[in-house]
Order: C-alpha cells, then sequence, then structure tokens
C-alpha cells in the first residue's frame, strides 16, 4: 500500500511565531494573552526599569492585575477566576516578559498564598482571605524559606508549639517574596505533631519584617525577613488541611508550573530585543544580523524558545487533563529557566555595552533570571527528583 | 436602553497591512487580526450608557467567521449579546453596501442608541456611520468626544476643526465617536470566559433579506492604488536671537495663530 502523497502547499511562516504555537491557544487563551500584554504595555512596562532601578515594587499595578482577574486565576470559587492551566501560563508569560519581578508576585499572591489557602485551609479561612486576596485588596506571602534552610526545608528551626489552646511561633523566614506588603502570611513551621502552616496577619503582635534591599536581581519585587518573636496565633489560624511539608511542596509545584511559562516570556524579551537590534547595528558595513556567528546565535535562541514553549503548553494541557506529576513540573522547570538564562546571556553578547543598561531589558531579565534560576526549587535540587525518578535512585542523601 | 455598537475585525494595525496587487482589497488572509482599537471607545461608551441607564449592549460586525474573535472581544469587555453577519457575497463590499447590511441587522435588532467609531483603521472611509443614520432615517451625530443622556436627550461633544460643538439629539441616533472619548477597559478574565456563554446570532445575507449586496453591486471600484507621497522636510529654526518670533511669523503666515 501505497501513501498518497498530500498536494504541494506553500505555506507561510510566520517568523514571529516559527511553530504555529498560538494556534494551539484557544481563542479565549489568546484573549487573556492579548489582554495581558496590552494590560502591561499601556501600564507596566513604561515604568518597569525605573522600578527596577530604584527597587520599587510597582504597587500601583496590584489593582489592576485584580480587576483583570490574574490573582488566584487557576482557582475556582471565592471571587477566583476559574481560567484553564494554560490561561494562567499564558499570563504568566506576558508578565515575565514585562519582569520576573511581576510574574513573582502574581505567583506567590497566587500560587503560593492563595492556593495554600484554597487546598489546605478551612471554609471561614477560604470566606475570609480568598477573595480579599484575588480582589488584591489584599496581599499575602508565603514563608517557608529559612536562613538557614533552602532547599532541604525540613530542617527548618520556625516552631509553634501549642500553648492554653493558642499557638506560639518562635523563629525567622529568609527571602520572602512580598513580605513586607503582605497583609497575611502563610508560615510553615515545626510543631511537635509534625510541620504545620498558619496565617499570620501583619497586626500580629511580636511579627516584624525587614527588607532586603541590596540585592542585584528581581529589584521590582519586594523580598524580605520575617522575623517571629512569641507570635501568639488561635487554633483558628492553623490551615487545617496542611499536615506536613507535603503540603507545602504542592504549593510550590503550583509555582513552578507558572515559571515554566513565564521563563519563556523573559527570554521572549530578551530574543526580541537582541534580534532588533541586530538589524539595525552596523558592523564592517553591514548589519552585525549579517554576520553567521550573530544569525547562529539568533537561531539557536529561537529555537530554543520554541522548545521551552511547547514543553510549557504540554505541561498546561496536562494539568489541565488533571495528569501533572511534580517530576514534569521539575523537569520544565529547570530546563527553561535554564534555557531562558542562556538566552538572555547570548541576546546580551549581541547588544554588546548596551545590553548592560536598563536602555534595553535584557540584563535585567538576565539578573532576575539568576533568581528564578534557584528560587522554588535551585536547579541542582530539580535535577535531583528528575534523575530519582529515571534511576530509581535517591541521590538527596 | 437598546445599545448597539458597530464593530470590526482588521489586519493587527501594528503589523503594516499589505495590499492584494490584482484586487487592492487588503490582505486579511495569515495576518493577525485584531479588533479594531477604534471601536474598543464605542465599546466603552455603550457599556457606560447602559451601566447608568440600565439595558443591553449587542456589538454587530459584518466580515469573515473570523470576525467572531472581533465580537467575542467586545462580549467579554461587557457587552451582552453578538451578531455577527458573514455571507461570501460581501467579500469586497464597499462602504454603502457595508452600511446597508449593517442597517439592516440593527433595525432587525432594535436600538434607541447606535454607536461606531468615526472611521476603521483599515479602510477609512469615514462615511458607515453616517450611512447607516441615513438608512434607519435617525440622526446622526458624528465626531463625539463626550456623550451623556439625560432621560430624554442625548448630550454630544462634537470635535470639529475649530473646536467643538454641543449637540443634542432625541433617541433612537446614531453616534460616531473618537478615539479618547473613553478609557476603554480591558476584557478581565471572567468577562473572556463568560463570553461564549453569551447570545450569538449569526445572520448571512438571506436572513437579513439582502441577497446581492456584494462586490457586483458594489458602487465603486478601486481602480489604482498609489504609496503616499513623501512628506517634505521640515524646516529647522536655529535660534539667532530671533527664533520665537521666526516661529510665531511662520505660524501667523499659515494662519494657524
Amino acid at each position: 500500500m501505497t501513501a498518497t502523497r498530500p498536494a504541494r502547499q506553500r505555506v507561510a511562516l510566520d517568523v514571529d511565531d516559527l511553530y504555529g504555537i498560538d494556534e494551539l491557544l484557544t481563542p479565549d487563551e489568546r484573549l487573556v494573552r492579548n489582554t495581558v500584554r496590552a494590560f502591561l504595555g499601556d501600564r507596566a512596562l513604561p515604568a518597569i526599569a525605573e522600578h527596577f532601578e530604584q527597587g520599587t515594587f510597582p504597587r500601583e499595578l496590584v489593582g489592576g492585575l485584580a480587576e483583570l482577574g490574574l490573582l488566584g486565576m487557576h482557582l475556582h470559587g471565592y471571587g477566583c477566576a476559574g481560567a484553564s492551566a494554560v490561561a494562567y501560563g499564558v499570563a504568566c508569560e506576558e508578565l515575565e516578559a514585562c519582569d520576573s519581578g511581576l510574574r513573582s508576585f502574581v505567583s506567590v499572591q497566587g500560587s503560593l498564598a492563595m492556593s495554600a489557602i484554597h487546598f489546605f485551609g478551612s471554609e471561614a479561612q477560604k470566606e475570609r482571605f480568598l477573595p480579599e486576596l484575588a480582589a488584591g485588596r489584599a496581599i499575602g506571602c508565603f514563608a517557608l524559606t529559612e536562613p538557614d534552610a533552602g532547599s532541604d526545608p525540613a530542617v527548618m528551626r520556625t516552631r509553634a508549639r501549642r500553648d492554653d489552646g493558642d499557638w506560639v511561633i518562635n523563629g525567622t523566614k529568609m527571602w520572602i517574596t512580598n513580605g513586607s506588603i503582605a497583609d497575611v502570611a502563610v508560615v510553615w513551621a515545626a510543631t511537635d505533631e509534625g510541620i504545620r502552616a498558619f496565617l499570620v496577619e501583619r497586626s500580629a503582635r511580636d511579627f516584624s519584617t525587614r527588607d532586603i534591599h541590596d540585592k542585584l536581581s528581581l529589584r521590582a519585587s519586594v523580598t524580605s525577613e520575617l522575623a517571629f518573636d512569641s507570635v501568639r496565633v488561635s487554633d483558628e489560624a492553623r490551615l487545617p488541611e496542611a499536615t506536613s511539608l507535603g503540603a507545602a511542596l504542592a504549593c510550590l509545584n503550583e509555582a513552578r508550573y507558572g515559571i515554566a511559562w513565564g521563563a519563556m516570556g523573559a527570554a521572549r524579551s530578551c530574543f526580541d530585543t537582541a534580534l532588533a537590534y541586530s538589524r539595525e547595528r552596523h558592523a564592517f558595513g553591514k548589519p552585525i544580523a549579517a554576520f553567521q556567528m550573530t544569525q547562529q546565535k539568533l537561531v539557536d535562541m529561537a529555537t530554543a524558545i520554541v522548545q521551552g514553549r511547547l514543553m510549557a503548553h504540554r505541561l498546561g494541557t496536562l494539568k489541565d487533563a488533571g495528569g501533572l506529576h511534580p517530576v514534569q513540573v521539575s523537569v520544565a522547570k529547570r530546563a527553561n529557566v535554564r534555557a531562558a538564562l542562556d538566552v538572555a546571556r547570548t541576546s546580551r553578547t549581541i547588544l554588546g555595552a548596551n545590553g548592560l543598561t536598563l536602555q534595553y531589558p535584557v540584563s535585567r531579565h538576565m539578573a532576575n533570571l539568576e533568581t528564578v534560576l534557584t528560587y522554588e526549587g535551585t536547579e541542582e535540587v530539580h535535577t535531583l527528583i528528575v534523575g530519582r525518578a529515571l534511576t530509581g535512585l535517591d541521590a538527596f542523601s | 436602553m437598546k445599545v448597539v455598537v458597530c464593530v470590526k475585525q482588521i489586519p493587527d494595525p501594528n503589523t503594516p497591512g499589505q495590499l492584494d496587487p490584482s484586487t487592492h482589497y487588503l490582505k486579511r488572509d495569515g495576518v493577525e487580526v485584531v479588533l479594531d482599537p477604534g471601536d474598543e471607545f464605542g465599546v466603552e461608551a455603550g457599556l457606560q450608557l447602559v451601566e447608568k441607564h440600565g439595558g443591553e449592549v449587542t456589538v454587530v460586525s459584518m466580515g469573515p467567521e473570523r470576525g467572531l474573535d472581533a465580537v467575542r472581544k467586545a462580549l467579554a469587555m461587557g457587552a451582552h449579546k453578538g451578531v455577527l453577519i458573514t455571507d461570501d457575497q460581501l467579500r469586497g463590499s464597499d462602504a454603502l453596501t457595508t452600511a446597508r447590511v449593517l442597517a439592516a441587522a440593527i433595525g432587525r435588532e432594535g436600538f434607541d442608541v447606535v454607536i461606531a467609531a468615526t472611521e476603521s483603521t483599515d479602510g477609512y472611509t469615514g462615511v458607515v456611520p453616517q450611512a447607516i443614520a441615513e438608512l434607519l432615517d435617525v440622526p446622526a451625530v458624528t465626531f463625539a468626544t463626550s456623550l451623556e443622556y439625560d432621560g430624554s436627550l442625548l448630550h454630544v461633544r462634537r470635535q470639529t476643526e475649530a473646536g467643538h460643538d454641543l449637540v443634542e439629539a432625541p433617541l433612537p441616533a446614531v453616534v460616531s465617536v473618537t478615539a479618547g472619548v473613553n478609557e476603554p477597559r480591558y476584557p478581565s478574565l471572567k468577562g473572556i470566559m463568560g463570553a461564549k456563554t453569551k447570545p450569538m446570532d449569526r445572520f448571512n445575507l438571506v436572513d437579513l433579506g439582502l441577497e446581492g449586496a456584494g462586490a457586483a453591486s458594489a458602487g465603486e471600484t478601486i481602480v489604482a492604488v498609489a504609496a503616499a507621497p513623501q512628506r517634505a522636510a521640515g524646516e529647522i529654526v536655529k535660534d539667532e536671537g530671533d527664533a520665537a518670533k521666526r516661529i510665531a511669523d511662520f505660524l501667523a503666515a499659515k494662519k494657524v495663530i
């Protein structure tokens, strides 16, 4: 039997979307993408480099992000939009194409703080906090990492002990996105019964925060240290369904999912900048885009972005089908952040010294991606997670 | 209040448009298409009217099936119902044919106010709103930079070359709005997700009783196209102590001041 040869067709090539990935999106998802892109183009992009330089979070955007429905957008009920995982991913890609700090804000608010409450909170906690967080009237943070406990959170020193029906929390949390601007913190602490999570409100006595200013990455985002000096909370502040460290890791998995998409947004921004620059910048009498080495860089970057976006999209369709394994998230988070960082660095070489300034987004993305490489599971930890799955051998200990 | 907003799906104005050399029509295949940005002001104006006075906004669009995306965006912004008129015979319609088709659909729908942009961002003929008003036999108030309804009259600030007129019109009426009449809202996620459950009518020319309205019956033919002339270089005034006077003299000679 011979296969009939299909008629030869002349197919138009869209160089902005080499693999027609847009066609994988539904009209709704494309409208989400276009809307988030337009909003950020109007409201965020003009000022984002200035925020990065000044080390300020563009808090003025929170209301608009909430109005669009981006805060906790993948959650259902309680004022959340209930969007698909792919729609959430598309939004993350646009946010991070603007700045990783913005995507981080949305990730922490929705995927960490709100997801923790949504998955593990009591009905009263959900009703009280989720609508406020979805509307941007309240900001949330997620306090797991400590000065001496990052990749190995099981050794956390923050402790909560029962006292007369209440809980008393002591300890320090570090590198907490949104920390000092948060109205409610999801705080993970060791107890005699195992690891538990508590909702600590900003107004709690003996709870203080200190911002970390001397960072060279995610400068348009708030990063804080949280200190708990015998902070007393009632048992109603405990997330009743969070009964082990696994609960925290489930939330992290949500955020890592968004990063797999977001990183490709940052990569796209760098690549688009480098491509445009290479066509205009002349050296030795011709645009530098006409040099073979520049073309090699551009082609490698475009290919990496196609691969990363396809991986992110497949991850999204798996998630929407309900069949996402944490190892799959690790594969994509690890691969896409590394790819994005490589794209940022390569783009920088095309822009030369100009690429080092805030006139162009490239070095800003590059510096941001250094954070993204190690937060929400370092590249090494994700390697060990995937390695363990492939080999059946645990290299963590 | 029943508000009808005319919308159009056009090739993304951020990417340079191309003309088909044989038909002189704008190439619409294989290019990203969007809701005409000018129409977003019309949708917003309609939404603001019904938010204040009650009622519903219906968006009406004529175009190929892909025009559905434009209607869907308007629905995602908050419009209540969509109407898409699609017919192969409509390919290459001129402005008058477009107005006839839209007027037929709008008349069928019923309306208190019809809102349209002053012109599309692809064809720029700028006559469709007035033609719709004529065909529907209602007043046309054009170039609105603001519009208010006081319960009996529509009050429109109408942009003119010299400034603006304040115009009143009884309903029903057609209003064309300029860019900047308001700040169009972004569609929210909930709006986007809810859009597909909103009522959506599709009509062809037979449904509207308008057979034969296409290019064959178009009253105009594009016989030739030419590139816009290059703008001459401006005059640079170097300040030698008298620059302000020279600029003022120049503006006075041009009757600008």
